[in-house]
């Protein structure tokens, strides 16, 4: 097959034709090229999606309460349903479908920080240690609520960077005293979200503050994660189960929105990435489909090349030509023609996209872009790899019906004298 | 060298069907220079064809070189082509982007001899026929009867035993004719033995011996005295037309 012969007929009819390759060669990088650009924004407007949900664990579903709406046996609606401890303890020891449980307490009223002379009003989220995983929280320095925090009832705190720097400026606040309301709350740690403008939420143990505040039992609501599943329906499946089993302890009709609210992410998440899973599948028909107008475009031009050549591969023939060397001469410059202008484009839509991504990385590091559901618009090796395999066998295929007809070609009927 | 036994050889399209080659015996020996000549339409294109294994014949036997040349499938055809017979063709049919040196060597690269070599070969061939400073001409600048030298080196270099020449005067100049006939007697002088298909009288006149086809069947023989008038008679009338 490596024959320095055969490369130097290629290239000598190459040369011949140079516009023809060309056109040739450019239809070929142009599907290839538009593939590339098709499924790097697919892949950016995924991963920008995906970057959305990223804040949170993607399983997780959150639970408040509200007035039933639907009377339930025998009891009227208005009723008003309250979760407590003893819920916490069924969700994270015996509820089913359950993976991670944070319960919240609301703390009543304006609750003013303060620090010295540095005051301000800031949201309270009271927690369990889960909530770090499940929320995705992100610390720049210090620790998290842990298991002794919470069986301590220790007044510890970690707050958002704003809070930080509203209240403590360039003094480091680890191991400091702020106050919330009259109570001092030790800082361990410091949190920030890099993607959000505002970090003004500060956590707290759940159980310090349920004490504190007199929250009796009470939780106002709680935070989980779920099983990890497939489907939209197994996720609905998911969620309507958990409203039951809580349905079941306070008696209210689990199908009662009013009597406890529930948001579910994996539905939403599932749902969202079938429709790019469909978005995917069209990107790739699209993108076969203007692969193929190229390669028809090299059959064609092959198969006018075999017929201007006729006599050429005549006269060959006549001098001792085997089929298989006609074949081999046609496929292979039908083969080098559909790969080197397919890598060309490669080359080209990857390194678009690639440029593409360079300036929105940029725009994300200097903060902007909240607004642009586009990330990473690139396209992995893996799927690069097939597209070039795609390339050489589609070359093949556009090579083989002109190179069968050129080994077809009959000497005399070539040769014959007009 | 060549023995053809009573070769049929028919041409079907659609439902007409063409018989061209109506039995035809003929026996070249080894080192003989030979003419077809006949009207067109008599077949000796088609008997051309079927003696370069171009075409393939219906029924009859084909021995050449006291092998026997039947069915062969085309890579077969081709093997034997290259390693048997040397083609000469009216229009040259010379590779127009390759140049005089390349298209000499073509024989060989079917062959498979390294570049290098199958080049100093052509080189050797042209110098031959005194065409070496044109070597790294393309035919486009070579003159008509630079050309047919040109192929008949082609035709050369793979050593064949038979040279086939299907008019290779048809497109040249009288003197230029002359030129290319002399080439080819002097080929023959070598032992190869050479058959040509021309319709000129003086042409057929220059061979040893003139095989006249009519209607798929050879009509005529013209050897030894009989040649000679023939000759006497090509260059002396004028109006002579015999076919």
């Amino acid at each position: 097959m490596f024959d320095v012969d055969i490369w130097q007929e290629i290239f000598s009819t190459i040369k011949k034709n140079k516009l023809r390759t060309f056109l040739t060669g450019f239809s070929v990088a142009w599907g290839i090229f538009m593939l590339m650009v098709l499924l790097g924004s697919g892949n950016g407007l995924q991963n920008g999606v995906k970057e959305e949900f990223a804040d949170n664990a993607v399983n997780i579903m959150w639970l408040w309460t509200g007035e039933t709406s639907i009377p339930y046996q025998g009891l009227k609606e208005g009723r008003e349903i309250k979760f407590n401890n003893q819920d916490y303890d069924f969700l994270t020891s015996k509820a089913k479908d359950i993976d991670q449980v944070s319960s919240r307490f609301f703390l009543r009223g304006d609750i003013i920080y303060s620090y010295g002379k540095e005051y301000g009003s800031f949201s309270t989220s009271t927690c369990h240690p889960t909530l770090m995983d499940m929320e995705k929280i992100k610390l720049t320095k210090g620790r998290f609520i842990n298991d002794l925090d919470m069986r301590e009832f220790r007044k510890v705190i970690v707050i958002g960077d704003d809070i930080r720097k509203a209240l403590f400026k360039e003094e480091d606040p680890i191991g400091k005293y702020l106050k919330v309301g009259s109570v001092p709350f030790k800082v361990i740690g410091i949190s920030k979200d890099p993607k959000s403008n505002s970090n003004r939420q500060a956590y707290m143990p759940f159980t310090t503050a349920q004490r504190l505040f007199n929250g009796g039992d009470r939780v106002h609501n709680f935070t989980l994660t779920t099983r990890m599943v497939k489907t939209v329906k197994e996720a609905e499946a998911i969620d309507n189960n958990v409203r039951e089993q809580l349905a079941k302890r306070h008696d209210f009709d689990p199908t009662d929105k009013r009597a406890m609210g529930s948001f579910n992410m994996l539905t939403e998440y599932i749902r969202t990435m079938k429709i790019f899973q469909a978005i995917k599948m069209f990107v790739w028909i699209i993108g076969i489909g203007t692969l193929i107008a190229g390669i028809v475009g090299v059959s064609n031009i092959m198969l006018i090349l075999v017929k201007e050549r006729t006599r050429e591969i005549g006269i060959r023939k006549a001098l001792g030509a085997t089929p298989g060397s006609v074949i081999g001469l046609v496929l292979l410059e039908s083969v080098l023609i559909t790969t080197i202008a397919g890598y060309l484009g490669l080359i080209m839509g990857v390194g678009l996209m690639e440029a593409l991504n360079f300036g929105l990385e940029r725009m994300f590091a200097q903060g902007g872009g909240d607004q642009i559901f586009f990330r990473n618009p690139t396209v992995d090796f893996i799927t690069a790899l097939s597209a070039t395999a795609i390339l050489v066998l589609s070359g093949a295929l556009a090579g083989y019906i002109p190179a069968r007809k050129a080994a077809n070609v009959k000497p005399i009927e070539a040769l014959r004298d007009e | 060298m060549i023995v053809l036994n009573n070769v049929h050889k028919s041409y079907v399209s659609g439902s007409n069907s063409l018989h061209v080659l109506k039995g035809l015996n003929l026996e070249i020996g080894a080192g003989e220079f030979v003419s077809i000549m006949g009207p067109s339409g008599s077949g000796k294109s088609t008997l051309l064809n079927i003696l370069g294994i171009l075409d393939d014949y219906d029924e009859g036997s084909y021995q050449l070189d006291g092998k026997k040349i039947k069915g062969l499938n085309e890579k077969q055809a081709a093997i034997t082509r290259n390693e048997m017979i040397g083609f000469v063709f009216q229009s040259f049919n010379l590779i127009s982007f390759k140049n005089a040196k390349e298209n000499v060597a073509l024989p060989l690269y079917y062959q498979h001899i390294s570049r290098r070599k199958r080049n100093a070969i052509a080189l050797e061939y042209l110098d031959k026929f005194g065409l070496k400073e044109w070597a790294d001409h393309l035919p486009s600048e070579l003159s008509g009867g630079q050309k047919q030298r040109v192929a008949i080196a082609r035709a050369l270099i793979s050593k064949p035993k038979i040279i086939l020449a299907d008019e290779p005067t048809g497109a040249l100049d009288t003197a230029t004719s002359f030129e290319v006939m002399e080439i080819l007697k002097e080929v023959n002088d070598q032992g190869i033995t050479v058959i040509i298909v021309t319709h000129e009288h003086d042409i057929a006149a220059m061979t040893r011996k003139i095989i006249r086809l009519k209607d798929g069947r050879i009509e005529e023989t013209i050897i030894n005295g009989e040649l000679k008038m023939y000759r006497e008679k090509v260059r002396t009338d004028k109006t002579f037309n015999y076919v």
